[in-house]
């Protein structure tokens, strides 16, 4: 292997950092929405809301990611109504296409992230609650929601590391993130080997970051775990409650 | 609170309280009458229906037929809005039921804070008092895990008086607690009740009862068996039923 080469290559895919972050982060952000709406209509929503989110969640994590990507570049514009949409401008740039894939997938997973975490939270804590007079937005948002997202946290951290891997897929439908311009990159200079190597990598620098990153919120979240001077800790807590 | 008239001497009245799950019976025509100032020990075997009445008495399941009057309101026509009135019961559990992610004084200002809209500088401030009540004033920036069962239970205890409750409910607030920590906790209970808290125990802490309770109550299958002022209950007048069941507890 030529450092020289790898090191050039290396700097070249940097580039295509920010549009894969782009794609990770609208998916995600959008997608969490989604996820927590899915596991509400599981969870709450009686019989037909509940198949619903079922029937979603079946169809989503059951077929690949590739498939729903291919369906959705290709397949959306053969419908002369979608064609017609105001969506239509978004939904033929590749980019849209990849988000948009990328969202209704990683909702499928989340939502059932999201619906153990809510089903963890012990009854006797709700119970505990209501016993001190809080009901409805106010127990879920100081008691269940806080309980359910550190239980959630570890497997969505794993979630978005999928997530992250996954945006190589959004070569495929044309788009230059690190995977595209690996793809342009070998076909000028045909080194395969060091090429992957230096995608693989940043890939791998990406998910360290995120599992930083995870690890830091869910130290944030844990203050019973830590082991931080009390003051400290509890000036950090009562921020929490008190916004 | 008006004049002391013959309804207004009790704080809690059940008449008549029948409870079922499915095809279970739990509570049968249960009677039961709470003083105001005076603390009422429920004792029974195990599923004859002790907890089943404490959470019917603030609401937290409903009943199938009978009256719950509190504080002198029939409190059926209460129960849509059913987190108003718990906010003047204050309810402790036999796992305490601390919150998990927040530490000890936070547990205890959280609802105050946000149920009854308490700025946080006087709710930290009574929360203090609180924890110095119940003899735990160092405590107030631990996590519940960082505390042993005792202090847990007095934590609750706190959390339960922050709100400022007209009754108090316990429900075995000592099975869980390792011998060398009940008597810390039925201390605290103890000096609550001689300061004139009404409450509503149950307990097999027959110490406790002889100490704190103005009656007691005797519940097995869902009935009451026998409802005795504590002096009478231990001298002797007593069901054989509560005759076996205390030989059983006391031995
Ligand atoms: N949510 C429920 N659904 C169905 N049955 C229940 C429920 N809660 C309690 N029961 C039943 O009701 C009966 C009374 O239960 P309860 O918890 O009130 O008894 P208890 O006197 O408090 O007993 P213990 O001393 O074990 O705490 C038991 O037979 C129990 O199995
Ligand atoms: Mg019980």
């Amino acid at each position: 292997m030529d450092p020289v080469f790898m090191a050039q290559t290396f700097v070249t895919l940097l580039d295509g950092i920010p549009l894969a972050l782009q794609l990770v982060s609208i998916a995600l952000a959008a997608g969490a929405v989604f996820a927590v709406a899915l596991a509400f209509m599981r969870l709450y929503g009686g019989l037909a809301l509940g198949s619903l989110a079922r029937a979603y969640v079946f169809v989503f994590r059951g077929t690949p990611l590739l498939v729903q990507i291919f369906l959705i570049y290709y397949g959306l514009g053969q419908f002369e109504d979608v064609r017609a949409s105001l969506l239509w401008p978004f939904l033929r740039e590749p980019y849209w296409c990849a988000v948009l894939a990328l969202m209704l997938n990683t909702a499928a997973y989340t939502s059932e992230i999201v619906r153990g975490g809510l089903q963890s939270v012990p009854f006797g804590q709700v119970e505990a609650a209501r016993a001190c007079g809080m009901s409805g937005i106010l127990l879920f948002r100081r008691i269940v929601a806080p309980i359910a997202l550190r239980q959630a946290l570890p497997g969505y951290g794993n979630e978005v590391i999928l997530m992250v891997k996954a945006t190589s897929l959004a070569s495929i439908i044309t788009l230059m993130e690190i995977t595209g311009l690996a793809h342009r990159l070998i076909s000028e200079t045909f080194r395969a080997i060091e090429i992957f190597v230096c995608a693989g990598a940043i890939y791998l620098i990406m998910n360290f970051a995120v599992t930083r990153a995870i690890k830091m919120v869910e130290h944030w979240l844990s203050p019973h775990l830590r082991d931080a001077p009390d003051d400290a800790r509890a000036t950090g807590r009562v921020a929490a409650i008190s916004h | 609170m008006s004049g002391p008239g013959k309804s207004d001497r009790l704080l809690v009245k059940v008449e008549a309280l029948h409870k079922s799950y499915g095809d279970l019976q739990v509570l049968k025509n249960v009677n039961v009458e709470v003083p105001r100032g005076r603390s009422v020990v429920v004792i029974g075997p195990s599923g004859s229906g002790k907890s089943t009445l404490l959470r019917c008495l603030n609401l937290l399941e409903p009943i199938d037929s009978g009256i719950i009057t509190f504080d002198g309101q029939d409190t059926a026509p209460l129960r849509k809005a059913a987190h108003a009135l718990r906010r003047e019961i204050g309810m402790v559990f036999q796992n305490f039921e601390l919150f998990q992610h927040l530490s000890a004084i936070e547990n205890i200002i959280l609802a105050p804070m946000k149920v009854l809209g308490m700025s946080e500088e006087e709710a930290r401030a009574r929360a203090r008092k609180l924890l110095e009540k119940v003899h735990i004033p160092e405590k107030a920036d631990v996590f519940p895990d960082e505390l042993s069962g005792g202090q847990q239970q007095r934590v609750a205890i706190a959390r339960a008086l922050a709100m400022s409750p007209k009754l108090m409910l316990y429900d075995e607030p000592t099975s869980a607690l390792d011998p060398e920590m009940i008597k810390e906790v039925l201390d605290v209970m103890l000096e609550l009740s001689q300061e004139g808290m009404t409450s509503v125990v149950v307990t097999h802490e027959m110490g406790f009862a002889r100490r704190a309770a103005h009656h007691i109550v005797f519940m097995d299958g869902g009935e009451v068996v026998e409802d005795a002022a504590t002096e009478q209950f231990f001298t002797g007048a007593v069901h054989p039923r509560t005759q076996r069941f205390l030989q059983q507890i006391l031995r």
